[in-house]
């Protein structure tokens, strides 16, 4: 379409007519250099005074060049990361299907109770007796955790969600320490689809780790665990719904088999978002499973900061619990922050972390079930499932799924079998989706499926999205199954920067920036 | 005359006399894609066949190497630590990973030659 002077009004129109221009920029996409190619040291953003005459007690460790500090005014500062933001692909932007990692739509009512001040400037150190609000809304938030997941103890303080790995692999190992088996009960069972975080956090903790085969549907067999089930065996390390995005149909014998060797269950929470209100991990018989306030309860991811992943943990594991944790006693809420103060019966492995847990994910995480309430969350689960299965029903004959006999849960895992003979790979795949304005799913992962391509839209996406994502994913299959390789294997064509060398960034890394050379004086 | 056995999980051995060498094959590296690191045993570890021998890890994942058979590690290729890319371009000859002193001889046989491991990759 043309304007009334006669110009294009739409990019496209233009493109045929596209040209480099002097800047390099277009348009509202600038290139940015690094801080340090645009810094120098003559310019800062604020004056301070000359430090008065002082005597050096520095000596020979004073320091003799220049720090090379990138020195910029403030509106310099301030371009600089507005346009590095304005790079930045988020759930803000549009529909982030990273499967497995439950990129949410983070409410913004959440944010808003996060920032009341007698929240927001709550400092770890300040006398308990002035923060009797602080110590409900944990205690309020602990008791929703423990209803969702019908577990009877919660640990609030891990920080995330390998850091809540490592927090019931703990409480795992004391209990069995207790029980006088700390030298013969040694090796965690994680299947072959787990988590990287799995068995490394099994590896940290101390246990040696023995991989459970994956049956050809995705899931495990409770023969294949019992096959290996011993007095060596300490737990077994299980995501349920599994990272193939399926619900383990036998996941209640499975427990039941690791407690008849007196063994424990570790249930990876990774993906509770898609049962949240629909199934309770206490009733499947799991002892201990961490949850990510990020993926399930709509905390921003990384948090701004640390994020938070509480553990909750069945009757046998609670009186493990590390310390800090919050003990009511006649009706008033008592921090117990060492392991002497520990009521009767208690028996702390110790703690996690300096303080009590991230407060502000607290407040968000609560704010998110309150005002979803039970229906609503429910709801949620239903709908990220609902949204994950209409993905799939919308790309199923053109792409391959390699469990097509179990439905869906809030996930759905393609492979590349479809792309055979293309010359396009899962990653050129996901590079054009770039260039499409989506972010990638989840590639490459779980590693039982070749070229894997495991795509979560959540709830968060309308049908009109998801109709669109569907159309577009559906435009670029056919293209690359109808040889406009091109498209694919030089994608992206329209990122700021296009195709990284992953394999030499990995290789030969570059951790620090060189002031180039000077140039030489032409001759 | 050396002979090259391969076990399901695409490690060679190629034995010459009672020392094997254990690399990844030809199907393996090029399933991993770029190989960025590679982590190797000490000399003198004793393995046990099917055991983890070394991890080797690429841009896709990383994983372990299993020993074919059991035995005692005699030699590392060092190579491997600066240059990992040698075990795309030369998985058979100078991607080599480190050789065995083999305990028992018999676990041989279990592993499959050239054209049984071929059809094998076929199957996949």
């Amino acid at each position: 379409m043309l304007n009334r002077q006669g110009r294009p009004t739409q990019a496209g129109e233009a493109a045929h007519a596209e040209h480099a221009t002097f800047t390099g920029n277009k348009a509202l996409q600038q290139v940015e250099p690094l801080i340090f190619e645009i810094g120098h040291h003559e310019a800062t953003g604020v004056d301070i005074d000359k430090p008065a005459p002082f005597k050096s007690r520095l000596g020979k460790h004073a320091r003799q060049g220049e720090i090379g500090l990138p020195g910029l005014s403030e509106p310099e500062a301030m371009r600089h990361y507005v346009r590095l933001s304005q790079k930045n692909y988020g759930i803000d932007t549009g529909l982030f299907p990273l499967g497995s990692c439950t990129m949410k739509h983070n409410a913004r009512l959440n944010e808003k109770m996060a920032r009341l001040p007698g929240f927001s400037d709550v400092h770890p150190l300040q006398p308990l007796s002035t923060v009797p609000g602080a110590l409900d809304l944990m205690l309020e938030l602990a008791r929703y955790l423990m209803t969702l997941t019908g577990m009877p103890a919660v640990a609030l303080s891990p920080k995330a969600g390998a850091h809540g790995e490592a927090c019931g692999m703990m409480a795992i190992k004391a209990a069995i320490a207790a029980k006088g088996e700390g030298a013969t009960r040694n090796v965690v069972l994680v299947p072959e689809s787990a988590h990287g975080t799995n068995p490394a956090t099994a590896a940290l903790i101390g246990f040696s780790v023995k991989a459970v085969p994956a049956r050809p549907d995705g899931t495990v067999a409770v023969e294949d665990v019992k096959a290996l089930l011993g007095p060596d065996i300490a737990a077994i390390m299980l995501t349920n719904p599994n990272t193939c995005g399926i619900f383990e149909p036998q996941i209640v014998e499975i427990a039941a088999a690791m407690h008849e060797a007196g063994a424990y269950f570790y249930c990876d929470g990774a993906n509770f978002n898609a049962i949240v209100g629909k199934a309770r991990p206490g009733d499947l018989g799991v002892d201990a499973m961490h949850i990510n306030l990020h993926k399930t309860f709509s905390t921003p991811h990384g948090g701004g900061g640390p994020g938070a992943g509480p553990v909750v943990l069945s009757e046998r594991l609670a009186p493990f619990a590390p310390v800090p944790f919050i003990h009511v006693e006649n009706d008033k809420p008592h921090l117990i922050e060492t392991r002497g103060e520990a009521p009767a019966g208690n028996k702390p492995f110790g703690r996690m972390t300096a303080f009590h847990g991230q407060m502000g994910m607290y407040v968000r995480a609560l704010a998110y079930m309150l005002s979803h309430g039970s229906d609503g969350m429910r709801q949620a689960s239903e709908d990220a499932v609902l949204n994950a299965n209409y993905i799939r029903a919308g790309l199923a004959d053109l792409m391959s799924l390699p469990f097509p006999d179990h439905p869906s849960m809030h996930e759905v895992l393609f492979d590349d079998e479809w792309l055979k003979g293309s010359g396009v790979s899962t990653l050129d795949f996901a590079k054009a989706m770039i260039d499409e304005g989506y972010h990638p799913m989840t590639v490459y992962f779980p590693l039982v499926v070749h070229g894997a391509m495991l795509i979560e839209p959540t709830e968060s996406e309308s049908k009109a999205a998801l109709d669109l994502f569907i159309a577009t994913l559906r435009d670029l299959a056919m293209a690359a199954k109808g040889n406009d390789k091109e498209r694919f294997t030089s994608a992206p064509h329209h990122a700021p920067i296009r195709r990284l060398d992953e394999t030499r960034a990995a290789r030969s890394p570059v951790l620090k920036w060189e002031k180039p050379a000077p140039a030489k004086a032409a001759e | 005359m050396a002979e090259t056995r391969y076990s399901k999980d695409h490690e060679y051995i190629r034995v010459e006399g009672d020392v094997g060498t254990v690399g990844i094959s030809d199907y393996a590296q090029s399933q991993l894609g770029d190989v960025v690191f590679v982590e190797l045993p000490a000399v003198g570890k004793a393995l046990s066949k099917g055991g983890e021998a070394a991890v080797v890890e690429s841009v896709k994942a990383a994983s372990e190497v299993y020993a074919p058979v059991s035995g005692e590690v005699v030699e590392v290729n060092a190579e491997l630590e600066g240059a990992p890319g040698t075990v795309n371009e030369d998985p058979a000859g100078k991607g080599w990973f480190l050789k065995i002193k083999i305990k028992d001889a018999a676990e041989l046989d279990a592993l499959m030659n050239e054209a049984e491991y071929q059809n094998y990759v076929k199957t996949l």
